[in-house]
């Protein structure tokens, strides 16, 4: 009864969005307001019915109602009520599902916090959303149906993928399509103003803080991915570069992109047509990238064209969304005027590089994930272009976009002069070079050049970060006044470049100075590894809800500091695969890393043992990054846009109609 | 001047034309220039010890097989157990290229998933794969004991591909005269 309620929920979800797709649109078209006053209420009851549908869905997981297809498929009796739940997105049917209810919360969201909007752009940005949802929704009820049942229910189910039970895979995937799925707004924001021919600095100011909300929640879901695969996959490494991670991390660069080109548009009304395209593909990304994951294109083809529906109603899809919003603006954006003067030497140019360098970063990933899909779509096999590609392309591209990053908040708007500028970061160019090599001499290695460059860079980060804020502040007197006057966005944007500091230390650090040993070790046999001594002290078996375990105890000295490790070998009965636990000591300057291995002869164990210097700065930095957006977001300038944008409104009576 | 708007939805169509191939293109064989040629020769240090070395001469004499093979390539996992079952049967002798690795990394993953290879050279900027025209990796060459190309397999082996068409060729390989 329940998956059947879940399942009607589904269809008027549906219709719920066929009409806020439609009347909206086309009252905004031909200017009836009755028309595009659908759009808000048929808003919120699509979100209402998702939410009960993907609530049935829920309800059938902790019921243990095997009769549906998809609980059977992805949930076991032993298995606990929390994971059961989190099960309900542990697969590509239920993620679907998901996806569609976080649109509808976007929707939701739009529909509230849309005060200043007029009622025409609000019609065709809930309109546009709406659409998309339409597709969504036909793409799970026609091809993905989470409610199918079974004619003849099996006692019990296959259990949930070890590898997702998980704390870090229980709220990462929300995370993420919070990202992904908020970047449609930016779209849609974008596309409605393509159909109202009113692209300017109010428009931008609009998008902004949507956008920023999605990078935010992007940023949140891509760092807590990687750090489940450090701990979660036992391979000690954090960024593999597969098909899945990069489906991420292409559209968080261009939505990076995104929010600084925004930042010109609104404050000088420059690149308009190149913001909007942003938008575009930002989303054009993240929905390429979901459905090339989730359709198993690129993990194998073979997958993709087992079930020619979904193949086929995907790229049909990808071919509506993508190539209509780009052929809009092939129609519209010769029309988009800036009427902005600017030297070349300016902010304005040196955002605009950042933002193509940006790009040319997510299209040479884009290139390297695609290329197997190429080589396999010629029937030349599937392989894997891996690591050596990506570290070539992406590192010299990345290198400017960190200078720049350094450089950039320092030019003024239109004109800057080169020899002033010069003149301020001489000092810090010095410094941050003479700091970067010394403290890699000092602490590691005199010849590490690598290393150096990695460091020097991240100093530079940081110093022209704060010396920027420092002297923005120090323009008025009394330093608390000078702190107190700066917007929050100032805040945020100084945090967030601090943020790509630490990051990259973490990364020059743990990539170069990582120690890893795969070794024997019998019983209260001791190791070191840099500077720690390893000691075994025996495996012992316990017995979890659906699996069993081996539990490795290992005691580590340094200093006479004393850490017990336990990792963990299960075994979970019900799909038969055994998952490896690794122990981690966490600490602000380095991670230890045990794993267990196989077992060997007489009470030995093969084991591996990872020392990884400053790897939770890798983290660090994407939290501070998040942080910084979350500061400007709430800047209080965007609370009071509201107000003005509405005497913008009224001031500015629509421009074009259609 | 208005085209350059354009350019993205040209871009946008041409990779979906490029989707729409892999949707419905059957995988197929395409044949290889390198088939039929002398197996393009290498000296490489073997991954295991940097102070010995893998040439081609160790192809002649007998039928081989040459595995291209990264401790970072995923598909390469998915293909190991059947490499490790084939060295244990002992049929052939297959041989690893070790493609833009690092010593370290490939050392870790033989021992974590075990050695099916006789010995691996390590190819660490890949000029070996660019003269066997390596795509990708795996990839997977059959050699004859003339060290002649006679195979190849562009991505992972599977059973099938094994038992339908490598092993009946390495039988036949086998029979024919040095």
């Amino acid at each position: 009864m329940i998956a059947e309620l879940g399942h009607i929920a589904l269809i008027m979800g549906l219709m719920m969005a066929l009409l806020q797709g439609t009347f909206p649109l086309a009252g905004a078209a031909k200017g009836v307001p009755l028309w595009m006053a659908i759009a808000r209420p048929a808003g919120r009851a699509q979100c209402f019915f998702l939410l009960v549908s993907f609530l049935c869905l829920a309800a059938s997981f902790a019921a243990n109602d095997f009769s549906v297809l998809y609980v059977a498929r992805n949930s076991n009796t032993a298995l606990p009520l929390y994971y059961r739940l989190s099960a309900v997105w542990g697969a590509h049917e239920g993620s679907m599902l998901l996806w569609a209810l976080i649109l509808g919360f976007w929707t939701l969201a739009v529909t509230i916090f849309s005060r200043s909007l007029t009622e025409e752009f609000l019609a065709r940005v809930l309109g546009i959303m709406g659409l998309i949802s339409v597709g969504i929704l036909l793409f799970i009820l026609l091809t993905s149906n989470p409610f199918e049942r079974l004619a003849n229910p099996p006692v019990d189910g296959n259990d949930l993928n070890p590898l997702l039970q998980d704390i870090g895979m229980t709220i990462h995937p929300p995370m993420l399509y919070m990202g992904y799925v908020g970047l449609s707004v930016a779209f849609s924001f974008a596309v409605a103003a393509l159909l109202g021919g009113s692209l300017d600095s109010a428009w931008a100011r609009w998008s902004r803080p949507w956008t920023l909300v999605a990078w935010i929640f992007l940023t949140l879901g891509i760092t807590l991915g990687s750090w489940w695969a450090y701990y979660e996959l036992g391979w000690g490494g954090w960024w593999f570069w597969d098909p899945v991670e990069n489906a991420s991390f292409m559209p968080w660069l261009v939505a990076t992109a995104l929010i600084h080109s925004l930042a010109v548009t609104e404050k000088r009304g420059a690149f308009k047509a190149w913001t909007v395209l942003l938008a575009i593909f930002a989303f054009s990304l993240s929905l390429l990238g979901t459905f090339l994951v989730r359709s198993g294109v690129l993990t194998s083809v073979h997958a993709f064209a087992s079930d020619p529906a979904r193949g086929l109603f995907i790229l049909l899809f990808l071919a509506i969304v993508i190539g209509g919003s780009l052929f809009l603006y092939g129609l519209r954006a010769p029309t988009i005027k800036d009427h902005v003067r600017y030297e070349f030497v300016s902010k304005e140019n040196l955002l605009l590089l950042n933002n193509i360098l940006l790009v040319t970063a997510a299209g040479s990933i884009l290139l390297g994930t695609l290329y197997p899909l190429v080589l396999d779509a010629l029937g030349l096999g599937k392989i894997s272009v891996g690591p050596p590609y990506f570290s070539t392309v992406f590192a010299p591209l990345m290198a400017p976009v960190f200078l720049l990053a350094g450089i950039a908040p320092m030019f003024p708007w239109r004109q800057a002069s080169l020899r002033k500028i010069f003149g301020r970061v001489e000092k810090l160019v010095i410094l941050s070079f003479i700091m970067g090599v010394t403290s890699v001499a000092m602490f590691w290695s005199f010849r590490d050049i690598q290393t150096m460059a990695g460091i020097t860079m991240a100093f530079w980060l940081a110093a022209t970060a704060v010396y920027t804020f420092w002297s923005r502040a120090s323009l008025r007197q009394g330093v608390l006044s000078g702190f107190r006057s700066q917007s929050l966005t100032v805040y945020g944007m100084t945090l967030a470049h601090i943020g790509l500091a630490v990051f990259l230390v973490g990364v020059t650090l743990s990539s170069r100075y990582s120690v890893e040993k795969t070794i024997r070790m019998a019983l209260n046999e001791t190791f070191v590894l840099a500077d720690y001594r390893f000691t075994f002290r025996g495996v012992a078996r316990i017995d979890g809800p659906n699996y069993t375990a081996e539990r490795g105890d290992f005691e580590v000295q340094q200093d006479g500091e004393r850490i017990v490790l336990r990792p963990e070998k299960r075994a979970y009965h019900v799909q038969r695969n055994t998952m490896t636990e690794a122990a981690i000591d966490a600490g602000p300057l380095r991670d230890l890393y045990v794993a267990l291995g196989e077992p060997m002869d007489h009470g030995a164990w093969s084991v591996r043992l990872y020392y990884k210097p400053f790897m939770r700065w890798v983290w660090f930095g994407g939290l501070f990054m998040m942080a910084g957006g979350l500061l400007s977001v709430s800047d209080r300038r965007y609370r009071l846009a509201a107000k003005r944008a509405e005497s913008w409104a009224s001031a500015a009576s629509p421009k074009v109609a259609g | 001047m208005r085209f350059k708007f354009l350019i993205p939805l040209s871009v946008f169509m041409l990779l979906l034309v490029l989707l729409g191939i892999g949707l419905t293109l059957d995988p197929r064989e395409v044949p290889s220039p390198f088939i039929g040629k002398p197996a393009p020769a290498f000296s490489l240090p073997t991954v295991h010890a940097p102070e010995q070395v893998l040439t081609t001469g160790q192809f002649t004499g007998q039928v081989s097989l040459l595995n291209v093979w990264a401790s970072w390539c995923v598909s390469c996992r998915q293909e190991h157990p059947l490499l490790l079952e084939l060295a244990r049967q002992g049929i052939v002798p297959i041989y690893g290229l070790n493609y833009k690795d690092d010593r370290d990394n490939a050392l870790s993953w033989l021992a974590r998933l075990g050695n099916p290879y006789q010995v691996s050279a390590f190819d660490a900027d890949g000029r070996v794969g660019i003269d066997w025209g390596v795509y990708g990796v795996p990839e997977t060459f059959v050699i004859d004991k003339k060290g002649v190309i006679r195979h190849k397999q562009t991505g992972p082996l599977t059973a099938e591909i094994l038992k339908g068409k490598l092993l009946p060729l390495i039988r036949q390989l086998q029979g024919e005269p040095a």
